[in-house]
């Protein structure tokens, strides 16, 4: 990223440098949930507020333990916090917000082995940002999972309609619909130069 | 007992490839797959932790406690992708800008966890062992095909040599949709193979069954289906 102000970093994460569409992180939730608007739209809800907490515990752990000596740590420690923040989120939300839990509980465990959430806290750091421009990054990687879902949740309901030769039914059709959509991603390459 | 040993290296290559049969694995499979070469290096630094972690997870398995599996697995499994991540940036810097962060993220690929939770965790050493190698090799595999193609299509080389300008270079195929697409068209073929193959043995079963009371049958080898 060229200009590190925080519109910049969110139209980047929301756009140019959509998780989905074009780091393809997080393909696993992208083609197994996004059958349904409702289904799509939960997970990425879940997948954000994920994010934002993820990246609001491991940047400073590891800006203020790890930087330097102990950096070779950085994979285990931060798959184990959001292994473990998934199962605070999970608890303290059936407690306090159980209409909440209701509409999210289904994804969250789904959530720690989302590649999506890990590399969003690994590319924080290495892009260098600060803790303010690495929420605004989790922010914008996330609406930009949330986007990309919502769109091809809608296709894939067309799809279903639609009248597709045997053997290309279900998932290499899904493939083919999601490259057509990534192409459409391309279009933002442009913005910021990059 | 040899037989066994044969079966659980060998159903990771063809009949449950990772990637083009159980759809596991996905988001490597398409992020590093833009050239041939890229493709090799993931998959064999995924083997590499796939093997070692079925390993350990294996020797491990008296000793875990059901209820905390899941994070001791994911533990270990952490532990030999630093290893890796540490030994590719000492001795193949190239190949860690190529995967860049998709080398951390061997950690959360599904495979791996996948075979320790339906195989490492309940077998011996030695099974779990070939279980992960069979995997990998299939995983190697599927991505170097699918890099390949990538690779030959999008920017016209084969593992970096150019192939002599046989077609113009069509870039889209190393852009994020040739990724979606390739993948679309590879799962197609393998579905397209496999239920050849499921329509085939069918035909046998059915033969066998049917057939044994037909006059016909020394002659037509099971090709009529449409018995009553």
């Amino acid at each position: 990223m060229t200009n590190g102000s925080f519109f910049a970093i969110l139209i980047g994460g929301l756009l140019v440098n959509n998780f989905v569409l074009s780091q393809f992180l997080g393909i696993c939730p992208f083609l197994g949930v996004s059958k349904k608007l409702s289904s799509a739209f939960g997970m990425s809800v879940a997948v954000t507020f994920v994010m934002l907490l993820a990246t609001a515990a491991t940047w400073p752990i590891y800006t203020y333990l790890l930087q330097g000596e102990l950096a070779y740590l950085q994979t285990i420690v931060f798959i184990l916090i959001i292994a473990a923040l998934v199962q605070l989120v999970e608890i303290v939300l059936k407690r306090f917000i159980p209409p909440l839990y209701q509409a999210l509980g289904i994804y969250l465990p789904l959530i720690t082995t989302n590649c999506a959430v890990l590399g969003v806290t690994i590319l924080n750091i290495d892009s260098g940002y600060n803790f303010g421009q690495s929420l605004v990054n989790a922010l914008g990687a996330g609406l930009g999972f949330m986007l990309a879902m919502v769109m091809f949740a809608g296709v894939r309901e067309r799809l279903e309609s639609a009248e597709i030769p045997e053997s290309l039914k279900g998932l290499p059709i899904t493939l083919v619909a999601a490259s057509i959509v990534s192409v459409s991603f391309l279009g933002f390459q442009g913005l910021f130069g990059l | 007992m040899a037989n066994k040993y044969w079966e659980s290296f060998s159903k990771g290559i063809i009949k449950e490839n990772p990637v083009l049969r159980l759809v596991l694995g996905t988001c490597p499979t398409l992020a590093v797959t833009t050239a041939a070469f890229n493709g090799l290096g993931m998959g064999v630094a995924a083997t590499f932790v796939l093997v070692c972690s079925n390993i350990v997870i294996s020797l491990l398995r008296k000793c875990i406690p059901d209820k905390v599996r899941l994070p001791a697995y994911i533990v270990v499994i952490a532990g030999f992708t630093t290893i890796v991540q540490m030994l590719v940036k000492a001795f193949l810097p190239a190949i860690d800008s190529a995967l860049g962060i998709y080398l951390p993220l061997i950690v959360v690929n599904c495979i791996i966890l996948g075979r320790a939770e339906a195989l490492a965790g309940k077998n011996t050493v030695g099974l779990s062992a070939l279980d992960g190698l069979g995997m990998g090799v299939g995983f190697t595999a599927a991505l170097i095909v699918m890099g390949s193609i990538r690779e030959f299509l999008g920017n016209g080389t084969v593992f970096g040599w150019p192939e002599g300008g046989l077609i113009p270079p069509i870039a889209i195929f190393v852009l994020p949709a040739g990724g979606f697409f390739v993948f679309g068209m590879l799962i197609w073929i393998a579905n397209r193979l496999s239920t050849k193959l499921e329509q085939n043995s069918a035909r046998k079963e059915l033969s066998s069954e049917v057939c044994a009371a037909c006059p016909m049958a020394g002659s037509c080898h099971g090709e009529v289906t449409d018995h009553d």
